[in-house]
């Protein structure tokens, strides 16, 4: 059976995601800055640590967005192949909630319409949309506004087979010590391994939005997490980058089949203020 | 431990005292100002004219906020990378610019220019925009409105919290503070 969705609905949910996801974390995140107050071991980074918790507090007590930089906003789609869209054009409709939370939501506008000229567009749009057909009739949104400090710092490597899992790590730390302090540690680190060039990237930028508290299924890479976040915790860089021991709150990793000659692996490093709100349709 | 409270403008004196590592309170006059901000105000400089704002003794705030909503002088405040900066801080620097808040590490030419000049480079904690909000009473576009949240504002700050990450002797805690934690 198909069933019709109008695009306003996407519009109106859209728009209360941007605001909800740049003034609330999710639980998971909240949660695990909670823990790393407790254990970190420097002074000044506990310091950090308990200004953060202070700021989410105030954030949405009083609707001042967490972070200024409220970011370029990604949207996902995961749209049921039963679903048929009626009464506009899907990507309009997208772009015309992202417009609505920025500009009623006191947001920040961080967007240029050209990459080279930089006018600002005025309104947050466009936004980065990308859609997944999966099977049944309801539509996942996922808004995950993306601020730039910590994004300027992600990378994709093209690493080939040799380089096997030790070159994975090796990648995922260079990234991780290379943003330091620019990506407002600490910091969840989303990896994206196998694929082509574009979708490892894309599987790095989805990877931040699983809870944190949750572990990929497959084994080896559920220990390949772990083992990440401990080294990337051994880096030292801390709180702000202050020094201390909470570099990092998670390492989320996705993997995917690739190509015999090739292992890409893509590191999106997003900062403390890791944003999504997730709503069913 | 007492609350470390600074005055800004900041004075010579001041600007010294202050040593790495140094967790303070900043209460005054500050001003904002990013990419495009100090894009615009070196091009005044090379066709030979004034600034919009005065540089001795002051400090900028790398910082674009947010939209204030009604009521409130701002909206959310917190740092920016400084490093999209460096190019430009020098140049300020040698005009007096005493002080600089951002986050994330310098080039060598920013810290020669602190260490010439005498100046300190703060970090505000990245991220807590809502809560250094609060330490800001008054804020109003004084250079470059048509850039938005880009514009030059003039901030009246009261403890606005800061750490000194590069002192006037060119101490950098970025450098040192992470070797103490790291771990094999
Ligand atoms: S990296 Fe994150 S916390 Fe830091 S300024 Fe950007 S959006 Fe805000």
């Amino acid at each position: 059976m198909v069933r019709d969705i109008d695009v306003k609905l996407l519009t109106d949910n859209i728009k209360e995601m941007c605001i909800e996801a740049t003034h609330y974390l999710s639980p998971d995140m909240c949660a695990a800055l909670k823990v790393a107050t407790e254990t970190e071991e420097s002074p000044l980074g506990k310091q950090v640590l308990d200004s953060l918790s202070e700021n989410l507090e105030l954030a949405g007590k009083e609707m001042i967005p967490i972070c200024q930089d409220t970011g370029m906003a990604v949207v996902f789609l995961e749209i049921g192949q039963d679903v048929h869209f009626v009464g506009g054009n899907v990507m309009d409709a997208v772009n015309e909630g992202v417009r609505r939370g920025y500009v009623d939501g006191y947001l920040r506008k961080s967007v240029v319409g050209d990459p080279i000229i930089r006018e600002n567009t005025k309104d947050n749009t466009p936004a980065i949309l990308h859609t997944e057909i999966v099977p049944g009739d309801k539509v996942k949104i996922t808004v995950s506004p993306k601020g730039f400090g910590s994004e300027n710092k992600s990378r994709v490597f093209m690493l080939t087979p040799a380089d096997g899992i030790e070159g994975v790590k090796q990648a995922i730390l260079t990234a991780v010590k290379d943003a330091g302090p620019n990506a407002c540690p600490p910091m969840v680190v989303g990896v994206g391994v196998g694929g082509t060039f574009e979708k490892c990237a894309y599987m790095a930028k989805k990877a931040l939005t699983r809870d944190i508290d949750k572990h990929s299924e497959i084994p080896y890479v559920a220990e390949l997490e772990k083992e990440m976040l401990e080294k990337i915790n051994n880096t030292g860089i801390g709180p702000g980058g202050l020094g201390g021991r909470t570099t990092a709150l998670a390492v989320n990793i996705n993997t995917y089949a690739t190509h015999i000659a090739g292992l890409p692996v893509a590191i999106n490093i997003c900062c403390h203020v890791n944003r999504h709100a997730v709503r069913e349709i | 431990m007492s609350k470390r409270i600074v005055s800004v403008p900041l004075s010579k004196e001041d600007a010294k005292s202050l040593k790495v590592g140094d967790y303070v309170y900043l209460t005054g006059t500050i001003y904002s100002a990013r990419d495009a901000a100090h894009k615009r105000m070196i091009e005044t400089l090379d066709r030979g004219e004034a600034l919009p704002i005065e540089m001795e003794g002051n400090v900028i705030y790398y910082m674009g906020p947010s939209p204030a909503r009604e009521g409130r002088p701002i909206g959310s405040a917190g740092p920016t990378t400084s490093g999209r900066m460096d190019p430009y801080a020098p140049t300020l620097l040698d005009l007096g610019l005493r002080g600089m808040i951002g986050k994330g590490k310098r080039t060598k030419e920013v810290k020669d220019a602190v260490v010439r000049n005498g100046a300190v480079y703060f970090a505000a904690v990245g991220g807590a925009g809502a809560l250094l909000s609060h330490c800001i009473k008054e804020a109003e576009v004084v250079a470059y409105p048509e850039l938005g949240p880009e514009a030059i504002h003039k901030l009246e700050v009261v403890e606005l919290p800061a750490i000194i990450v590069m002192d006037s002797e060119g101490n950098d805690l970025y450098e040192t503070a992470t070797k103490q934690y790291q771990r094999d």
